[in-house]
């Protein structure tokens, strides 16, 4: 039995840290209540001969410093927990994003050069991973104990998380959040390697074209292209009504909407134009497009997203 | 008058014949009652039995849990199994378990009152009870809920395959028995106070009750609109909490935490009453900072409506919310430790017996800091994120209801057992199931914490073989745990019949319900008490001795 948790990512280490102070600080209260208690029991037990003396009258001292030391030690707690969170919840630059979908019962898992995988997750250590993740039924739970992550897979939209792996190696990859008759068979392993073998490991697993390439197949064979362009260029120019936006240079900008808020278009905000395209509109076009909801699975609707995400800015010519 | 020495002048004033338990022995006598100590006794019997059907489900979990793969070999067999305990422990054992019995029984004794302010409605109440809780079972026996009790979205409104709607109907139903429960504690701590009981002569037993009785009627209907929404999405697919249809998965968990929070309050608030009026009891002392740990009860029913989103934060909410929620949960953790100190400093230079009361309620300050302190591991928010969901939470609220909510039920239950039966339990028998209560519970919940910080995933049917030790471990707490809770009902039921029959007084405790004789007659009191000072004053042990006669 390993009573030690291997550390393997970068904030692991951190969590910790953090962790041990919480032992610490819960012993030093326990072994205080622990012991007045025993003490008490002891010297003030009913038979002892004790002289009790005065007994006192005003405890509002008492009480004042008892709550008063309270809310500091809380307090400290409070802040490290929270510091290290909200550091954990900043994206690093340059990451390397693979994509994650849950479903009953088996993880899934696309990287952009288009290798598959279940329930295994293959990744570079030293590297900064942006995982981007969906549920195409339930909520369930990216967990991997060795790196003190976790958080929730939503049906019908992206949540990511971000990490790096410090230590090669093999780990677990738990469901943690109950979701259905065999969640405790929806675990995997993620397989950290040394960046000359996760490259590797890429080029054996290379088989069919990238995520973008399929996403473009896609385009096509979803009708998107009907409207908005061949190119995802807004459709026939010359045409005297545009129906569709054009998609071209679309993510990462503002996208201004008819109700007259500037949202930016990330990943799920071109997930969800997709799925929920009446939630959205941009500003100047008509509430026309059908939602695409149960027709489309969260597998190509990541490539599409990949292929959308890929058009280039349009070149003044 | 609120003293020892006039107690017995009450007694021998009313010349009574019989009491509560001899005025009518017919079926219909018991079920047609309208008084509350019959009540108490009627709910007594209920949750009882729903503590043993929660229980035996959590013996299961804990027998497949010997294996790594799993010795029931079915992973259905193993969800349902789970979720029945969950759904029996919270809605049908560990909320009503205080205020249903002890409180049921005590309140109008302890505010000099000849009943509850509405008598019919606490019957009503308990009829809502067995009949919420009669279909909950019909679900569970019928097949089964396969959700865990949080009931998440859309697992439960689209994929279960189980009983969800009929579990919800029955949950619902006994909610509406807590609100009317929580209805009638409020209006008889209001106006049924004995002449003389202003509010903070009150015991701690009452003012916890209240607060709990504020909750219960605040937080409750909550449950019962969010269990309606996730029917009609169940059965008209009407799309709240399903994105596939166009609902929110996340509104379902934060309506629920909503609820399910001061819940947990609930649970726990009534054993801070109990606990405080065994300590002064047997320390022979007036409880230490009496107004501190009122208003700590108070504070705790206020902020508790305000932590609901600790429980989501890996659940894809916003950083901010995170954070404000993790302060407010620091926040509600103050009272808590207040009490822990006041209970200690109640100790400080008493007397201290140490009968099985005391024990448990010794236990109780032990686990309940424990689970407490755990609290604090959980509030910060980068070490929840890795300790959330796994078995260190499923430890760690063990630890606060378990540990600390049932050890004052039975500490409550022993001290008030004479008042109720007219009987005395067996000392030293007690004295060795609290003992065992103890170290079972610790053998079986403290690898749990371990297993956490391992990562193991709760509610898996089947687990990586490392982490078998120390399931081993727990499920053999268990067993010790088992015995500990058989044990007091051996002997319980034995002193029905065969215990000693039981003075007003025992204890030589403070409170208008050791006034009266035990079991009290029908109207309570012969005389309407009349309090002229404050609970808790406890005379010096010389001539506070009167206790073993």
């Amino acid at each position: 039995m390993d009573l030690l948790l291997p550390a393997a990512s970068s904030s692991a280490s951190e969590v910790d840290h953090l962790l041990l102070a919480l032992l610490l600080i819960s012993g030093a209260v326990l072994v205080l209540v622990f012991a007045l208690m025993f003490r008490y029991i002891v010297k003030y037990r009913a038979s002892s001969g004790f002289d009790r003396g005065a007994v006192a009258q005003k405890t509002w001292i008492l009480e004042g410093a008892w709550t008063v030391a309270t809310l500091l030690v809380f307090f400290g707690l409070f802040i490290w927990g929270a510091e290290l969170y909200v550091r954990l919840f900043q994206p690093p630059p340059g990451a390397l994003k693979i994509y994650v979908i849950a479903k009953q019962w088996m993880w899934k898992v696309e990287h952009s050069g288009g290798q598959r995988e279940i329930n295994t997750l293959h990744l570079p250590v030293g590297r900064a991973i942006e995982l981007v993740m969906t549920s195409e039924d339930v909520i369930h739970d990216f967990s991997v104990p060795a790196f003190r992550i976790k958080h929730d897979v939503l049906p019908d939209r992206y949540e990511t998380l971000w990490f790096t792996v410090t230590r090669p190696g093999t780990y677990h990859l738990f469901c943690t959040q109950f979701c259905g008759l065999d969640h405790s068979k929806m675990v995997g392993a993620i397989v950290a390697l040394t960046p000359p073998q996760f490259q590797a490991w890429l080029e054996q697993n290379g088989t069919a074209g990238t995520l973008e390439a399929e996403g473009k197949i896609l385009f096509m064979r979803y009708g998107c292209s009907g409207c908005h362009g061949g190119n995802g260029n807004g459709g026939n120019q010359s045409e005297s009504t545009v129906r569709a936006p054009p998609l071209t240079g679309l993510y990462g900008g503002p996208v201004p909407l008819s109700n007259g808020t500037v949202v930016i278009a990330d990943e799920r905000y071109i997930h969800d134009s997709i799925v929920l395209p009446d939630q959205q509109i941009v500003a100047g076009y008509a509430p026309i497009m059908p939602s695409f909801a149960g027709q489309i699975g969260e597998e190509d609707i990541l490539k599409l997203v990949a292929y959308i995400k890929s058009l280039a800015p349009e070149r003044p010519q | 008058m609120n003293s020892p020495t006039m107690a017995s002048t009450v007694v021998e004033a009313g010349q009574i014949d019989g009491s509560y338990l001899t005025d009518g022995f017919t079926i219909r006598s018991w079920l047609l009652t309208t008084d509350h100590k019959r009540i108490a006794v009627l709910y007594l019997a209920s949750i009882t039995m729903f503590f043993f059907i929660g229980g035996i489900a959590a013996a299961l979990v804990r027998l497949n849990l010997i294996v790594p793969e799993g010795l029931l070999g079915s992973a259905e067999a193993y969800n349902r199994l789970f979720t029945m305990h969950g759904v029996v422990m919270v809605w049908f054992f560990l909320v009503p378990a205080v205020p249903v019995t002890l409180g049921n029984f005590l309140i109008p004794l302890m505010l000099g009152a000849r009943d509850l302010a509405f008598p019919r409605l606490n019957l009503f109440s308990w009829y809502l009870f067995i009949l919420g809780g009669a279909v909950t079972l019909w679900a569970l026996f019928a097949g089964g809920v396969d959700t865990g009790w949080t009931f998440y979205t859309p697992l439960s409104t689209t994929y279960s395959k189980g009983h969800v709607v009929l579990a919800a109907v029955g949950i619902f139903i006994a909610g509406f028995s807590s609100i009317a429960t929580g209805l009638n504690f409020i209006v008889s701590i209001h106006r049924l106070r004995a002449p003389g009981l202003t509010w903070y002569r009150m015991p701690v037993f009452l003012w916890s009750l209240y607060s709990l009785s504020v909750l219960l009627v605040l937080a409750t209907p909550v449950l019962a609109i969010t269990l309606l929404l996730v029917v009609l999405e169940r059965i008209f697919h009407i799309g709240v909490f399903d994105p596939a249809i166009g609902g929110d998965p996340l509104l379902f968990q934060h309506l629920f935490w909503f609820y399910s929070h001061p819940a947990v309050y609930m649970m726990i608030l009534p054993g801070f009453g109990v606990v405080s009026e065994i300590i002064p009891a047997f320390s022979r002392k007036r409880i230490f900072g009496y107004k501190f740990i009122v208003w700590a009860s108070v504070s705790i029913a206020v902020i508790s409506f305000f932590v609901w989103g600790h429980h989501m934060f890996v659940a894809g909410t916003s950083l901010y919310s995170a954070v404000l929620f993790s302060i407010l949960s620091y926040l509600v953790a103050v009272p808590s430790a207040i009490k822990v100190f006041n209970w200690l400093g109640t100790m400080h230079k008493g007397y201290i017996r140490f009968d099985a009361p005391m024990l448990y309620a010794l236990g109780f300050i032990g686990l309940f800091t424990i689970g407490g302190v755990t609290g604090l591991w959980v509030a910060a928010l980068a070490a929840d994120v890795h300790l959330t969901q796994t078995y260190f939470v499923v430890a760690h609220f063990h630890y606060i209801m378990v540990g600390g909510m049932v050890s004052a039920f039975f500490g409550g239950l022993h001290f008030w057992w004479s008042k109720i039966t007219g009987r005395m339990y067996p000392e030293m028998w007690a004295r060795v199931a609290a003992l065992i209560m103890f170290i079972g519970f610790n053998l079986t919940f403290f690898p749990q914490f371990i297993l956490g910080y391992l990562g193991m995933p709760r509610r898996y049917f089947s687990y990586a073989p490392e982490f078998q030790v120390l399931n081993v471990l727990s499920s053999a707490g268990a067993t010790i745990l088992a015995a500990a809770y058989l044990l007091p009902l051996a002997y319980l039921v034995w002193s029905l019949l065969y215990g000693e029959y039981a003075p007003a007084n025992p204890w030589g405790a403070t409170g208008l319900e050791w006034q009266t004789p035990s079991p009290p007659p029908t109207v309570n009191f012969i005389q309407t008490p009349l309090v002229t000072q404050g609970p808790y004053a406890y005379p010096p042990p010389e001539t506070g001795r009167e206790r073993h006669v």
